[in-house]
């Protein structure tokens, strides 16, 4: 096991350091760099300047040379600083930091907590009129985009209510405490809970037709035993593993619905961070993701030993 | 006795009409919400290129002297002393001074003086030891020899050669006066100023807070506590904040008139004004290469636009045709409409006009049966592209297939600048309505933002000519004379100059809305609100 946690540590390590190549090259490959943008805004060019700028931010440097600076810095707790904002990108991220993992802990648990008892639902009463409208909503969950659904939620509270949760640092209720985090959350949830639904619910299905839940049931178990003590547990394994990858793929759905619910998180500031060209704040929020991803991959795999007995790694 | 019963008909309606309110007097307090449409790049007026600047930033400082805040049409005759107390042209009109007010101090407390202001211009013409990261405005002083100070409430502007729009330069919301102990850097993200309001904090693509100035020079003002922006970026989720209350004032010229008839139906207490803002969406050309270093061809293509089609179809006809200046009433330059309408492909027949357009391609060897194939760039923006979509289907009307192709906003001005395009789609915004600001900058032979590299020594040697001219109606002439000769010249074609709409809820008191221009109405000093 602890050579199996080393060696999963190690490749972590070589993931990442693909990742601040692949990142860091792609950056600039893509055209136009920061210099650019602020000189477009001007409306002119004067190549001097435009040098003097190239220079002063080290973008005249040489690939290599940048990516070391870049990495260096890194290892010494040095992210640089804005090209923009001219503030350390440490003071710039780490505040944004919480508003999304809030967002994004509160949408993988609506995810999870919607997605897991629906699709149990779904498979232990299939093809009941329950089992088919329960299908509607997770199919609906899978094709509304999370964008439209954020704005639909916003027009219905301004008309309905004559408010609108968009977020305010300071919350003045715990009712709009709640609301700011927790209706952007279902709305960017939806569809992972809609996808958790279904892998719960074909999972379920598969377990259910199994020989030992037959004998469970034979020698007497009761439905709910069967359904949630034998099947679900079992069934449980692919949801996981689901919920890992959405966790992974929610970013992009949450640059959108930071974006319609104004909230100032990670990934609307990546978006815009990319729009100025401001490589190190993106280098370093790609980077900060991806040891995320990483990371909750790396404890989903942990994950499976504690839920399934029957996993040993490093065998 | 008929006469006395009008008059009190009359009293009786300017009672009714009369703002309560207004009788009462202005109240203090409160803090205005506005959304921003966009994160500026930075605090700094200067560097900017954007009223995105302006907006937030010019409560923070103080010109010398300033378009009235309260007339919406900007003019010489509307501009009043702001860090300066009086001002004087020299008897050959070359030298500019200005006698400046002693009470002034800046936020963190320290004198304002002559040196400041020598400091600001010195910095603006590239004088300076310390640089700005960019200059955008640096070609407005070229006329400018230096700024002189005499002792430390007088400064002088020595001039190259006279030159009237001056004045009008420094009124503008892009002429703010800086500290000179404070850097360039610093004043892109701690901004420094005189004006009614205090910068407090600006966190990029979140928000921008502004505080009361309570030692402002100006007595009893500002009436507000302050100002905050929310950086709101989805226009949808921005207007639905309007509607529901959450902001006292949209951002200003903001609002399309499609988007206008959603907010007056959703929030009918809402005051909403629509005004021209002297931004002109325009096609760029390139003359330097085939097909459009031909002449007829540049010929055929201002043939061929039928400007109402696109204010129909993007303004709901809620927009004005015109030249290079922006159209009367709201405009000062334009020309007559009898003028406007003998330029080619300005004439009200369409048909007529493309029967022509036809012609010239033909004689440049295009026909049915030979179409030519161009790209039309511009930004990837929608108001860029929505009229780019428009003139694409009008050249079909000419025998020209055109391919939109858009250009990621990074991208754009290197394209432009490496003359990687046939035809652009562009917009143009005039901080000020002048012409020494519109011609130089967009037509000049050495001009940085001539993107199109136009250049006719002929109406150079007019730019000048006009631009010393003290005599206004005689200035008028030779400003309508230049601007019939670049559409003639198919310099920039100008398909139509835009109106847009600002909102703000009832008990939001005292905001103008200027109507020739979005760059210099934001200093709020006296804006307050009635709740």
């Amino acid at each position: 096991m602890l050579a199996y946690i080393v060696r999963r540590l190690f490749l972590m390590l070589v993931t990442l350091f693909g990742i601040s190549v692949i990142i860091f090259v792609l950056l600039r490959i893509v055209p136009g760099n920061i210099v650019d943008i602020l000189f477009d805004a001007a409306g002119y060019v004067d190549p001097a300047d435009k040098a003097n700028l190239e220079k002063e931010l080290g973008l005249s440097d040489p690939i290599v040379v940048q990516y070391l600076k870049w990495i260096g810095g890194l290892l010494h707790g040095d992210l640089g600083y804005s090209y923009v904002s001219e503030k350390s990108a440490l003071q710039e991220i780490l505040p944004r930091i919480p508003i999304t993992a809030k967002l994004a802990g509160l949408a993988l648990l609506f995810s999870a907590s919607i997605g897991i008892p629906l699709g149990v639902l779904s498979a232990v009463h299939q093809g009941t009129r329950l089992d088919y409208a329960l299908r509607v909503v997770s199919l609906s969950g899978l094709s509304l985009p999370s964008f439209w659904l954020g704005l639909l939620i916003l027009m219905a509270s301004v008309s309905m209510l004559g408010w609108m949760p968009i977020f305010n640092p300071n919350p003045q209720t715990w009712a709009e405490a709640f609301a700011i985090y927790c209706i952007p959350a279902m709305a960017v949830g939806f569809r992972s809970a809609a996808l958790t639904m279904r892998i719960t619910r074909s999972s379920m299905l598969e377990i259910l037709r199994q020989d030992y839940i037959r004998t469970a049931r034979a020698k007497g178990a009761s439905e709910s035993s069967v359904n949630y003590h034998h099947a679900l547990k079992n069934a449980v394994l692919p949801v996981i593993t689901v919920i890992g990858i959405e966790a992974a793929f929610l970013i992009g759905g949450l640059i959108v619905t930071e974006t319609v619910f104004n909230i100032p998180g990670v990934a609307r500031f990546l978006v815009e961070a990319l729009r100025w060209r401001d490589y190190p704040i993106v280098q370093n929020l790609v980077m900060l993701i991806a040891v995320v991803v990483v990371v909750v991959n790396f404890a989903v795999d942990m994950l499976y030993a504690a839920i399934d007995p029957r996993i040993r790694y490093g065998d | 006795m008929r006469s006395v019963r009008a008059l009190a008909v009359a009293a009786l309606c300017w009672l009714s009409a009369y703002d309560v309110s207004l009788a009462e007097g202005p109240k203090s307090g409160g803090i205005l919400r506005l959304y921003h449409r966009d994160s500026p790049g930075s605090a700094s007026i200067h560097e900017g290129a954007s009223y995105s600047f302006n907006v937030p930033f010019m409560p923070v400082f103080n010109n010398l002297v300033i378009f009235n805040q309260h007339v919406a049409q900007n003019s010489v005759d509307t501009i009043v002393p702001e860090l300066a107390e009086s001002w004087a042209w020299s008897d050959d009109k070359k030298r500019l001074t200005f006698k400046l007010r002693k009470d002034v101090k800046w936020h963190d407390g320290k004198p304002f003086t002559s040196a400041d202001v020598k400091c600001t211009f010195d910095l603006l013409m590239g004088k300076s030891q310390q640089k700005f990261r960019q200059n955008p405005r640096k070609s407005w002083y070229n006329q400018v020899n230096d700024v002189a100070v005499n002792g430390d409430y007088e400064a002088s502007f020595n001039l190259k050669r006279p030159q009237p729009a001056l004045l009008s330069l420094l009124a503008s919301g892009y002429t703010p006066i800086y500290p000179c102990h404070v850097s360039p850097a610093e004043m892109r993200t701690k901004p420094i100023g005189t004006g009614p309001f205090k910068f407090v904090e600006f966190k990029a693509n979140e928000s921008i807070k502004l505080t009361k100035n309570p030692d402002y020079f100006k007595k009893d003002l500002p009436y507000l506590d302050g100002i905050e922006f929310t950086i709101v970026t989805n226009r949808s989720t921005a207007i639905l904040g309007f509607v529901s209350g959450k902001f006292d004032m949209t951002f200003p010229t903001e609002v399309s008139i499609p988007l206008l008839k959603d907010v007056k139906s959703q929030a009918p207490n809402a005051i909403c004004v629509v005004e021209p803002s002297n931004v002109s969406t325009n096609i760029i050309i390139n003359s330097s290469a085939p097909p459009f270093d031909n002449l007829d061809i540049r010929r055929a293509l201002a043939l061929a636009l039928d400007r109402k089609a696109f204010i129909s179809i993007l303004f709901e006809g809620q927009a004005d045709i015109g030249g290079t200046m922006q159209p009367a009433p709201a405009g000062l330059w334009a020309m007559p409409k009898e003028m406007l309408e003998t330029i080619p492909g300005y004439g009200p027949d369409i048909n007529a006009n493309r029967e022509q357009a036809r012609k010239l391609m033909q004689k440049a060897g295009y026909g049915p049966d030979k179409h030519l194939q161009i790209k039309v760039s511009t930004r990837n923006i929608p108001i860029y592209r929505d009229p780019a979509i428009i003139l694409i289907d009008q050249l079909k009307t000419i025998y020209i297939d055109a391919e939109l192709d858009v250009v990621d906003t990074a991208q754009w001005f290197p394209k432009v600048a490496r003359k990687d395009y046939s035809l652009g789609l562009n917009l143009t915004g005039n901080a000020v309505d002048e012409p020494d600001q519109s011609f130089y900058e967009n037509y000049s032979c050495e001009s940085e933002r001539n993107y199109t590299n136009y250049c006719n020594r002929e109406i150079e040697k007019l730019f000048d000519q006009q631009s010393v001219e003290t005599d206004t109606e005689k200035r008028k002439k030779l400003v309508w004379e230049i601007d019939k000769k670049l559409q003639e010249d198919v310099a920039r074609p100008i398909i139509l100059h835009s109106r847009t709409g600002t909102c703000w809820q009832p008990y939001v008191k005292n905001v103008t809305v200027m109507s020739n221009s979005s760059y210099n109405g934001y200093r709020y000093e006296d804006v307050w609100m009635d709740k």
